[in-house]
């Protein structure tokens, strides 16, 4: 047992009142309950609701509301974090009904869905405010039998007394919720965990499978409003005149304008990322009148100058100027290519790298790059606003709350309190929804409009508005000595506009002369996270790189790199390096067992990978065969070290997904621009994976310990690119160095 | 002789709206729309029914599929105007309790992560085996080939065909 103090959970024990009777906002039928919705098994509605903290109500009959705090973007942690707390408090998972949070600041810590690292840093203030509540109710209890606090135990919702007195939660709710919070309280050992470790449905799974709204998409309010957006076609231009008679004179139009999301002189934080500060709007009775009227209107674009914008980000107040110009693929390329020549900025040297360079036997040297890529989530940009004289309520997609209520609430020259944002349940997110341009565009055409109104954008306003995965470029380069040890290793990575090199992570801390540089292009086109930021690039880079060195050195792949981790444990080169050695060697000696690695695989061929991000330890495996230079995955193994896995078939659910992900973007993935205008702009030319081009079958194992858990949404996506392009060397002869790799491959095109 | 006349600069576009009475998930329903209003907004914003999701309007993402006198379509790419007296099935109409076999199988594998395409894949599962009970793999992929999940969760969404299929 160990004994936690609550004063890390200083938000979440700030009651808004002691007792929160009824005052349910929700009809039962749209909460997420944790039974099927059987008649013999439907939970049924309390009485009266105690709140013992910011997460956990109690019913007088025992039922439980758990609070999830976080956005849901589909890695389900409207179950996991709830099923964390349930722990702690010692409920039946079955008596839960799981609510969304609002954006809640004075109540909850971090509504941050990003970074894979919802589980992660909710694991403790979960765990606190569930045992928290159950101290509370042993209290209660103790305080009613005049018996010892010490005597009573808990066991599914039930207080029980040696003496063979008990009650359930519900009954002892209400004294609960009066008294004091206590000071400290225990955790159950791991061990004893019965709720984590099992696997729970997801909460919203009938609400999903019967089309309820769950969505911004599918808000809907009396008297709403109905808003499109025109963006520049191109990065680099902006609006010069409109001429709107004839979309005015459409059916269904109220009004047509523009406006400014941002003014020019805003001090944008790292989320305010938006090309097209100045948009046209149209706004009307229905979607297809708007959008029917958006093509009627006729506007003028002219290009940008040079411009500057203040941007608070982690690093402090920065000037960043954004160059005028149109760009194209074909321009950043040549560019790219003269830069990855030139020395860079230097993020870390250890030894002497020039010098063994020159002593060495061998010598390999590849270059790598990466295209730009949109994140296509299957709901496009959205958000409902209602904004009034003195209040503005926000209801849509959005992975940082925090970030655009700080943003809108400067726009309108509204104090943060003002400003209310539910959380949707989003369409997909990877990244994009940290960016929340869409929130603050609704809340001032809400407010010109002066109506509520749901601003939807078109899929082809939504993949031609930036916020990217940059493109990016490395040059690795190795050196052998003459019994193939690895020497040397220099990794120069660039890109528009940044790099992806991590300077610390392996092989740093295994290669006695070692050197990492970075370089970045400015521009114009708008880049932001996209499913493992960086990593996303160089773990497959440096991967494939890898692969290609263990075969220079006449080494098997994984023999390779756990003979380099046993350098890095035993005799570290520098300090500073960024994995533990152990949970590293840990997963790819798992995904060799599991992939029984080194038997003959017949017909079939494999590729290895492995990388450690956003705290998490992944290796993989991908079997293919090729047929008509079309490759087929027949099986991919994935061994996972990301401490306690909360709900196992979820977080298996979340790995198969990012090694599908993963291929696809290897395969397909790819936004070329021209003249400052993306060529693509729907799913016609924009490739996404398909059902007949995933593998056939995923494992997805996990290392088995007692490791504070970590997350699962990104750390799968990286390796991918790598162990298809070692699989596709085996299959082909030839290395695969420019993602995406089908173009290389010819790839038939798919049937539709 | 010629006669020049001054128009003034403006496309005026007039549509008529008209009237259409639609048999949608067994119920009559009467909607005033413009013809060319695609099934997917008739459906989303005079109906209520969001569960037909607007993904790409192109049908090249499957999200907006509805059965359309027993066949899987894209409501995206159907105008009101060619519905007629056809039936029309929404996923809100696939079952009553959301206990449909395909459904069921859905949740038995827990298939969604952000769970916005998966009506579109849903309606198409079921339209296949109403005209396949038993396909093979190969006739699962084609048939689903048509729906992006962009969450990767393909292996699932197959899965839970099959276990449908099996379950007729």
């Amino acid at each position: 047992m160990t004994i936690v103090k609550t004063t890390i959970n200083r938000r979440s024990f700030l009651k808004v009142s002691a007792l929160a009777g009824g005052g349910m906002m929700l009809s039962f039928s749209w909460l997420a309950g944790c039974t099927p919705a059987r008649e013999d098994t439907a939970l049924t509605l309390p009485e009266e609701w105690f709140e013992m903290n910011s997460y956990i109500k109690i019913g007088d009959n025992g039922v439980v509301t758990l609070m999830s705090p976080n956005p849901e973007f589909g890695t389900n942690v409207k179950t996991s974090m709830p099923m964390i707390l349930a722990e702690e408090l010692d409920i039946d998972w079955k008596d839960v009904i799981v609510e969304q949070a609002d954006f809640y600041p004075e109540r909850f810590e971090r509504q941050f869905t990003g970074g894979s690292q919802g589980i992660r840093q909710g694991w403790k203030p979960l765990r606190t405010a569930g045992a928290t509540a159950r101290q509370m109710l042993r209290e209660a209890a103790a305080k009613t039998w005049n018996v010892p606090v010490d005597e009573i135990t808990t066991e599914a919702g039930m207080l029980l007394h040696t003496s063979g007195k008990k009650a359930g939660y519900g009954e002892m709710a209400s004294v609960a919720a009066t008294l004091p919070v206590p000071k400290e309280v225990p955790w159950k050992d791991i061990s004893d965990f019965n709720i984590i470790g099992n696997s729970k449905k997801n909460v919203e799974g009938l609400n999903i499978v019967t089309g309820k709204p769950l969505f911004g998409m599918d808000h809907h309010q009396e008297g709403m409003l109905m808003a499109m957006i025109v963006h520049p076609p191109s990065f680099g231009l902006k609006v010069k005149s409109v001429d709107d008679a004839a979309a005015r004179a459409m059916p269904g139009v109220s009004d047509v304008f523009t406006i400014k999301s941002l003014q020019d002189d805003y001090e944008r934080n790292s989320f305010d990322t938006n090309a097209f500060t100045e948009l046209v709007v149209v706004t009307g009775k229905t979607t297809w009148e708007v959008m029917n009227a958006k093509k009627a209107l006729t506007v003028e674009w002219e290009q940008t100058s040079d411009s500057q914008i203040v941007v608070i980000g982690w690093g402090g107040k920065q000037t960043v100027t954004i160059p005028a110009g149109l760009e194209s693929t074909d321009g950043h390329k040549a560019r790219m290519e003269e830069m990855s020549k030139k020395p860079a900025n230097i993020l870390r040297k250890d030894g002497d790298p020039e010098a063994a360079f020159k002593k060495a036997a061998k010598v390999l040297e590849r270059t790598y790059s990466a295209p730009y890529l949109a994140h296509n989530t299957m709901e496009p940009v959205n958000c409902f606003a209602h904004v009034t004289a003195d209040e503005v309520e926000l209801y849509g997609p959005t992975q940082a709350p925090e970030f655009v209520a700080r943003t809108v609430s400067a726009r309108l020259g509204l104090p943060m309190e003002k400003v209310h944002i539910r959380l949707a349940r989003m369409g997909g997110g990877f990244g994009l929804r940290a960016y929340g341009h869409h929130m603050v565009e609704a809340a001032v055409i809400s407010q010109k409009a002066k109506a509520p109104i749901k601003l939807v954008y078109t899929r082809e306003d939504d993949m031609t508005n930036g916020i990217y995965r940059p493109t990016y470029t490395a040059t690795y380069r190795a050196a052998l000595d003459k019994d193939n040890n690895l020497v040397a290793f220099h990794v120069r990575g660039g890109g528009i506009p940044e790099h992806a090199v991590h300077a610390n992570r392996f092989p740093a801390g295994a290669v006695d002369n070692y050197l990492a540089e970075g370089w970045a292009l400015p521009s114009n086109i708008t880049i932001g996270a996209f499913r493992a930021p960086r990593s996303n690039f160089i773990a497959g880079a440096e991967q494939s790189f890898l692969d290609e060195l263990a075969e220079l050195a006449g080494k098997d792949p994984i023999e390779f790199r756990l003979q380099l981790l046993a350098r890095a444990k035993n005799n570290p080169v520098g300090s500073d390096n960024d994995y533990d050695v152990d949970r590293y060697a840990g997963v790819l000696e798992l995904v060799r067992e599991k992939s029984k690695w080194g038997e003959m695989q017949g017909g079939v061929h494999r590729g290895v990978s492995a990388y450690f991000c956003h705290n998490t330890y992944v290796a993989q495996v991908i079997d293919l065969t090729m047929q008509n230079n079309k490759p087929t995955f027949e099986k991919v193994y994935a061994a996972v070290d990301c401490g306690v896995v909360v709900n196992p078939d979820a977080a298996a659910n979340m790995g198969e997904g990012g090694i599908v992900d993963g291929i696809g973007n290897a395969l397909f993935g790819e936004l070329t621009f021209r003249d400052g205008a993306p060529e693509k702009s729907n799913f016609d030319t924009y490739r996404l994976i398909r059902q007949v081009e995933a593998p056939k079958s995923i494992e997805v194992h996990f290392v088995k310990n007692d490791k504070d858990p970590t997350g699962l949404g990104e750390p799968l996506f990286p390796p991918v690119f790598a162990a298809v392009a070692n699989a596709l060397y085996k299959a082909t002869g030839k290395r695969f160095y420019d993602q995406p790799f089908g173009k290389a491959l010819q790839v038939s095109q798919s049937r539709m | 002789m010629s006669l020049s006349l001054k128009i003034p600069n403006i496309i005026v576009n007039f549509t008529t709206m008209a009237i259409f009475n639609l048999n949608v998930n067994g119920k009559r329903q009467e909607v005033d729309v413009d013809p060319k209003t695609p099934m997917l907004w008739v459906l989303r914003e005079h109906l209520s029914l969001v569960g037909t999701k607007y993904g790409c309007g192109i049908a090249a993402c499957g999200a907006c599929t509805i059965h359309f006198d027993g066949n899987a379509v894209r409501s995206c790419q159907l105008p009101v105007s060619a519905v007629g007296e056809k039936a029309i099935i929404t996923i809100e109409g696939l079952s009553e309790n959301g206990d449909h076999p395909v459904q069921k199988a859905w949740l038995e594998h827990d298939v969604a992560q952000c769970g916005y395409c998966q009506t579109g894949q849903i309606m198409t599962a079921a339209a296949l085996l109403n005209d396949n009970p038993n396909p093979s793999d190969s006739e699962i992929e084609s048939a689903m080939n048509g729906n992006i999940c962009r969450c990767g969760t393909y292996l699932r969404i197959k899965a839970a065909v099959k276990t449908a299929s099996n379950s007729k």
